[in-house]
């Protein structure tokens, strides 16, 4: 059964594959059918990966698709990276969320880009990340995940530039945005790369787990063996054994399932099976519950690092890894691996000091904002540091870093999402924020509150993105109406039109009427988001706050449990932020009196756009069930896939302080901004510079000046000297002055050598040998003047000489 | 073997060299080809006579036979050479050998 998931990834990508190259034949409809079929096509193979986990008892299986067996071989130098996908819960959980969402996105994506010139090749596009998403959660390797992770990056790059062609510098600003994206990326990228080549050091590989290999050993159900050694062992294959295609010869170890609750040798028993779903403990086991027969050789890069783990706490002394000619201890080998880890999730997942590009990105449609820059994209340095959750969960050091680095992204960008005027910049910054949660909750060790936080999100966020897209689009058609009709006159009068920006929400106010469907799932978006019970949003986040509070009062170390109270106190307050500005939204969008023209001529979005809509507001409502305070059902399933992931406990007080915070970051709100009159921005930003909020509002709405700093420091500087080598170096010096010397200095020195060398010595040699043979011509010709006895006499001559010659010897020896 | 001569060897070799020297300036200083020719004549003769008389010093008669050879091919020689005196002598209407100097270099 798990041998589909490799069409996961084909379909989306022949999807893309035959928009890219058919899509200009296309009409609208074809297009769409096209890539709408791709996407749902991948969330039913999602659905029966995830049924076929349930009904296998989670069995995580590791495929080798028959086209890709191995694309990265280096026998001399000891690296194979197979091609490897690995289904199991944690990366089902990942291809559930990014079909799921993505599927709705693509329906949604039809109307919102109704029109468009290139409207398939958006969806070309979409595609095309689909594919690339699912390649880096469908993974079973660190190589795989980047090259996922990089895919994604250039779908990101293409869709938020997506629009570079708009007039008036939009397009220019689009396509800088996603420069910007792409850039802030590469930085992050850096940082995974360095991981993976310092995890392949030392570990020898990169494969997360290999076949045969148990993940977890407090609830596993054993790996997956061979089916084909499994049937000689009788009843007990049943589950699991049947989905293990691995090629490795660990089958002759058996497939032997025994019961066991925590020792593991009783007898089997028949009902092994059941209902291991809701009970980890009595869990079905191979006869070897832990990795202990496999060599170091047999096992992934996490389950070498537990085992190293292991014996160093045995034994009491640090394992070396060897850097060539330098050797650092284990857990400062960890240490630099993780924090280069969440160097990439910052930038991918938008953390600071790389989160400026996610706000930016919102350059692109809508549909791609929510589904890539909320939903799952951004997720993907979550994702990747809970699959690492051995390492993260060894390195006390960079546990605290990643929570610290969380809870502070999540009040600067819950700050500046209060001070901020565009609906959907809002709604960036908030994603920023949220993924500071997660993240906080992956440094605090809360693997499952983490992923849950990220699934939940992802749905509410989604959500709330294409309200405001669908918003956006009744504004904007609103603006076209009053254009139209109520302006017949002014035709010339295109300055107005152009100035319009319908993101604006000070050009909003009283859509609630107008646009009830957007309205009313807005509303509970944003109530979600808020953490408002009982909308999923409230369950995941409470979550967090419950495991921070108990990492804090938990006493595992002073920076674990620092890590905790400092993640409580700042997510807080976070959450506080995130109440005020959703309802200040909310206030400004859909509340008081229609601000503009436009806005009162808004209609209601087509049913492309509003069914999307109500079914993600039907998931965020009824989400939080899966991972309630009494099933923790979300915790079990993923612990058969994260070593480290343990269910929270749920602090009934904790939970009301964090509903009240929601519930008054909602009234402050209500009280700022929910005038009956509407909002008046003029009127009211006077009024609040004579409050002592006035600095606070200011730092806010200029983005905590984080982009001018950046621009100050990095940017400005960078560009002055490309400015500087450009100007001075390439074209002053080496074109004018360099290339000048060099061009007088070949003039000279050719010169120099056209004289005395050319005439002088290859002329002379030359010219010198014709004139020696005219010259021994002359003198040969002489003799031969045509006198016989001139001839005559040399010949006399001649011979007088050879006599002489004759007699020297004669008088020698006669002398 | 032939009986001792009363005359010395050397006698006939220095009447051969005096020979030979007449022949050899007749041939350098003549411009008339009869005379030219007739010197080269006595130069041969000279030859013959010192070869005849040394052959007779060590009783050899390679010497005679020699001047057999010298004095036949010599006789072709006038042959040809007066042949070519007569041709000459039609296409220049004169024997003077300083005349025929178109060949000079």
């Amino acid at each position: 059964m798990s041998q589909i998931v490799p069409l996961i990834i084909l379909i989306p990508a022949l999807g893309s594959f035959i928009n890219i190259f058919w899509g200009s034949r296309l009409e609208e409809k074809q297009s769409a059918l096209i890539a709408i079929f791709a996407s749902t096509g991948a969330f039913i193979i999602a659905l029966l990966l995830y049924f076929n986990l349930l009904a296998t008892n989670y069995q995580e299986a590791i495929i080798n698709p028959f086209f890709f067996d191995s694309w990265l071989r280096i026998p001399s130098g000891g690296v194979e990276i197979p091609w490897q996908m690995r289904v199991d819960t944690l990366s089902v959980t990942m291809m559930l969320v990014i079909t799921g969402v993505g599927t709705l996105i693509h329906v949604y994506a039809v109307g919102y880009m109704h029109g468009d010139e290139r409207f398939s090749r958006f969806f070309a596009y979409l595609n095309l990340f689909l594919a690339f998403m699912l390649v880096l959660v469908t993974g079973n390797n660190l190589l795989m995940l980047f090259v996922g992770w990089e895919g994604v990056g250039l779908a990101s790059y293409l869709l938020i530039g997506f629009w570079f062609d708009k007039a008036k510098g939009e397009g220019y600003r689009n396509a800088n945005a996603a420069r910007k994206a792409f850039i802030a990326n590469r930085v992050g990228d850096f940082g995974l790369l360095m991981a993976i080549f310092l995890t392949f050091w030392t570990f020898g590989t990169l494969d997360f787990f290999k076949p045969g290999e148990i993940v977890n050993p407090d609830v596993q159900t054993g790996a997956a063996w061979s089916d084909h050694h499994g049937d000689a062992y009788g009843e007990d294959d049943g589950h699991g054994a049947e989905e293990g295609d691995h090629t490795e010869g660990e089958a002759s170890l058996g497939a032997t399932f025994v019961l066991t609750s925590n020792a593991y040798a009783e007898e089997v028993e028949d009902d092994h099976g059941d209902d291991h779903a809701t009970d980890p403990a009595i869990a079905a086991a191979p006869v070897f519950p832990d990795n202990s027969h496999l060599t170091m050789e047999q096992m992934g890069a996490f389950g070498q690092a537990e085992r190293m783990i292991a014996e160093q706490e045995e034994s009491g002394e640090a394992i070396m890894v060897q850097f060539g000619p330098f050797e650092f201890r284990f857990g400062v080998v960890i240490t630099i691996i993780t924090l280069f880890m969440l160097l990439g999730a910052t930038g991918k997942s938008a953390q600071i000091p790389l989160f400026v590009w996610l706000p930016d990105a919102m350059a692109g449609p809508t549909p791609v904002s929510a589904l890539i820059h909320a939903a799952t994209m951004v997720t993907a340095g979550v994702y990747m540091m809970v699959r690492a959750n051995t390492f993260f969960h060894f390195a006390e050091v960079t546990s605290f870093i990643v929570a610290i680095i969380g809870v502070i992204t999540a009040l600067v960008a819950g700050f500046i999402a209060i001070g901020q005027w565009d609906i959907k910049r809002v709604l960036a910054y908030s994603t920023v924020s949220q993924l500071g949660f997660m993240v906080a909750a992956v440094g605090i060790g809360a693997y499952v509150p983490a992923m849950f936080h990220l699934v939940t999100h992802a749905f509410f966020k989604a959500l709330l993105f294409l309200g405001s897209g669908s918003v956006i689009h009744g504004v904007e058609h609103g603006h076209h109406h009053v254009h139209d009709h109520g302006h017949d006159d002014h035709h010339d009068d295109h300055g107005h039109e152009e100035a319009f920006d319908a993101q604006d929400m000070r050009n909003m106010g009283g859509l609630a009427g107008k646009m009830p469907i957007t309205f009313v799932t807005y509303i509970i978006g944003t109530l979600a988001l808020a953490g408002i019970f009982p909308l999923a949003g409230f369950w995941s986040k409470d979550e967090i706050l419950a495991d921070a509070w108990l990492v804090g009062i938990g006493g595992g170390g002073f920076l674990h449990s620092l890590s905790g109270y400092i993640a409580l106190v700042g997510l807080l307050i976070a959450a506080g932020f995130t109440a005020f500005y959703m309802w200040r939204q909310i206030e400004l969008v859909f509340f008081g009196e229609p601000r503009s023209e436009a806005a009162e001529h808004a209609p209601e979005s087509t049913a492309w756009i509003t069914i999307p809509l109500m079914v993600l507001a039907f998931f965020v409502i009824t989400l939080g069930a899966m991972n309630t305070p009494w099933g923790h059902r979300f915790a079990t399933w993923l612990e058969y896939s994260a070593r480290h992931a343990h269910a929270g406990q749920f602090q009934i007080l904790l939970a009301i302080i964090a509903l009240s915070v929601g519930i008054g970051g909602i009234y402050l709100a209500r009280v700022i901004y929910g005038d009956k009159k509407g909002y008046d921005a003029e009127r009211d930003l006077d009024a609040l510079q004579k409050t002592p909020a006035a600095p606070a509002w200011h730092a806010a709405n200029q983005r905590l000046w984080w982009d001018d700093v950046y621009f100050a420091v990095f940017i400005n500087p960078f560009i002055a000297a490309g400015k500087f080598l450009a100007d001075v170096v390439d074209w002053r010096f080496l074109h004018d002055d360099f290339h000048n010397l060099l061009t007088a200095g070949f003039q000279r020195a050719g010169g120099m050598l056209a004289t005395p060398v050319d005439r002088g010595v290859i002329d002379g040699s030359v010219l010198g040998l014709g004139r020696f043979a005219q010259w021994a011509g002359d003198r040969m010709r002489r003799p031969q003047n045509g006198f016989v006895r001139s001839y005559g006499v040399w010949l006399l001559s001649g011979a007088i000489l050879v006599v002489i010659f004759l007699l020297i010897p004669l008088f020698q020896n006669g002398g | 073997m032939l009986p001792a001569s009363p005359v010395e060897v050397e006698a006939y070799v220095i009447l051969s060299f005096v020979l030979f020297v007449i022949g050899t300036l007749g041939v350098l200083l003549r411009r008339n080809a009869i005379l030219v020719f007739m010197s080269v004549e006595l130069m041969l003769n000279a030859g013959n006579l010192a070869l005849v008389a040394f052959a007779r010093q060590w009783n050899n008669l390679d010497g005679h036979l020699f001047v057999f050879f010298v004095m036949t091919v010599a006789a072709a020689e006038v042959a040809v050479g007066l042949a070519l005196i007569v041709a000459i002598f039609r296409s220049k209407n004169s024997i003077d050998i300083d005349e025929l100097h178109q060949l000079e270099g």
